[in-house]
């Protein structure tokens, strides 16, 4: 007999995460600016060494989420956390932990490429080493090396690396802030709209660094971009209201969703 | 609602592509006819009719690419455009299959049939039956109707199977016979494989509204 079966209403969570090893564990974290709630309550497991998508409407929490992840929420005046934020077994909130140790362990890239204006492409990708007390030279020519290749950026740059970062083309600084992040090596690295600013053959080697990337550390991407995260990600993050409506594998946030908000939500419905 | 032209050219290529369906068991039915009223004419004009289906099935099937190049379509939109572009596929093979029946008619033309058409004309009405449903199914998005409409390709291969074994008896009796009675062995095979389209149009309606990609009557 042919039955129809409905589409299982399982917890996709669970089931998409069953094979994987967790980066980061979110528990129950909510955020304030202020009065305002951004945050309610988001649980979320990350996937280590995968790329994690995370999308929906203009002021729905999912940068304020992001910024969760390495504690750069709180630097905003009036801005307050709760909730758990585990890395490694840690609750990177508990106190005493120092939040600059968290940052070097869970890099950023901002949506506009964000180079330092006074200082040349290598003095840029040094400068975290730098700040680390890094004071052998011969190790910084190495990692900024490195970095600059796995940002593939290098080839393009190695006979210029004493010009100023702006002088590099909107991709190319992009690629520049990537590799300024990687030389510290991060374990996670976090990414808002990193591509939003960029044209669409930039667009493109951006998300084919992430996908490399992602071999080796754990990738958090932040898009408004649909067709962005269905091609970049591995997972799907559907946040609305400061709340997370639906997480699973990507093929199947974007070809079958459960719930009707992802659905218009990702068909352009609204938002 | 952000995307009302986008939502109108679905609802069309869902509305046309019941319409194909419709002109597709058209000409099965016409095929069956101009069988049964020995129409060599009717026949010729069913032949001659398959170019604007399959006319119809290029411009829905440019209509999904375009629909894809240009709305980037997600989810449930890109779950139905996906399976209007598979469904257009089988509609016109469908068609196709009246053309081969009208093919057989057109050979046979005024020769004695070597039995009474009765296993034959009952294919082909359980056919307009599946495509009626199938087609509500589509309408609808109602994929249980769907599953019980592929449910139906089992009656038409029964069917087939009588007609075989019928036309089987009739050759070993009488070899004279063979080349009329392959020409309707022809026409219950085109029958049989036109309600198998029609079930994978049925597999692609149970994708469109659920997502689950599966076998219907295995």
């Amino acid at each position: 007999m042919v039955q129809v079966m409905e589409v299982p209403r399982v917890d996709r969570q669970a089931a998409a995460l069953i094979d994987h090893t967790t980066g980061i564990q979110a528990d129950q974290v909510h955020a304030w600016f202020d009065r305002l709630h951004a945050l309610r309550g988001i649980s979320m497991s990350i996937a280590e060494r995968k790329i994690t998508a995370i999308i929906g409407p203009s002021g729905c929490g999912k940068s304020t989420f992001l910024r969760c992840l390495n504690r750069m929420h709180e630097l905003v005046p009036g801005a307050r956390v709760s909730g758990k934020v585990v890395m490694d077994g840690q609750d990177i909130y508990t106190p005493g932990v120092d939040p600059v140790q968290v940052r070097r362990r869970v890099g950023m890239v901002f949506q506009k490429p964000n180079p330092f204006p006074t200082m040349s492409i290598y003095e840029n990708v040094a400068a975290g080493l730098t700040l680390a007390g890094e004071g052998d030279r011969r190790r910084r020519d190495e990692v900024v090396e490195q970095s600059l290749r796995a940002a593939a950026l290098w080839d393009e740059v190695k006979d210029r690396l004493h010009k100023p970062g702006t002088s590099l083309s909107g991709g190319q600084q992009q690629r520049l802030c990537i590799a300024r992040a990687l030389a510290v090596s991060p374990e996670v690295l976090l990414m808002d709209e990193p591509a939003s600013a960029l044209d669409p053959a930039s667009t493109l080697r951006i998300e084919e660094l992430a996908r490399e990337l992602a071999k080796d550390i754990t990738i958090v991407i932040v898009t408004h971009n649909m067709q962005q995260a269905a091609r970049v990600s591995d997972f799907t993050g559907f946040f609305l209201d400061g709340q997370l409506i639906e997480f699973g594998a990507t093929n199947d946030i974007f070809t079958r969703p459960q719930d009707r908000r992802t659905e218009d939500y990702i068909t352009g419905r609204f938002g | 609602m952000t995307r009302e032209a986008f939502e109108r050219d679905l609802r069309r290529l869902a509305d046309d592509v019941v319409q194909m369906g419709r002109r597709a068991g058209e000409a099965i039915h016409r095929a069956v006819e101009a069988l049964q009223k020995r129409d060599v004419a009717l026949a010729g004009q069913i032949i001659a009719e398959d170019d604007a289906i399959d006319a119809a099935h290029l411009e829905l099937e440019q209509r999904c690419l375009r629909l894809l190049a240009t709305q980037q379509p997600m989810a449930g939109d890109l779950r139905a455009i996906a399976s209007v572009f598979a469904i257009t596929i089988d509609l016109e093979r469908m068609a196709d299959h009246a053309e081969g029946i009208s093919r057989a008619v057109k050979r046979l033309g005024s020769a004695p049939l070597v039995k009474p058409l009765v296993d034959i004309p009952h294919m082909e009405a359980r056919i307009q039956e599946m495509l009626r449903e199938t087609l509500e199914a589509l309408r609808t998005h109602d994929a249980k109707r769907a599953a019980r409409a592929a449910k139906m390709d089992d009656v038409v291969d029964e069917l087939r199977n009588r007609v075989l074994h019928d036309l089987l008896d009739i050759m070993i009796k009488d070899p004279q016979t063979v080349p009329r009675a392959l020409e309707l062995l022809i026409v219950a095979r085109h029958l049989e494989r036109a309600a198998d389209h029609l079930t994978n149009v049925d597999e692609r309606i149970v994708y469109m509204v659920t997502g689950e990609m599966r076998e219907l009557n295995v």
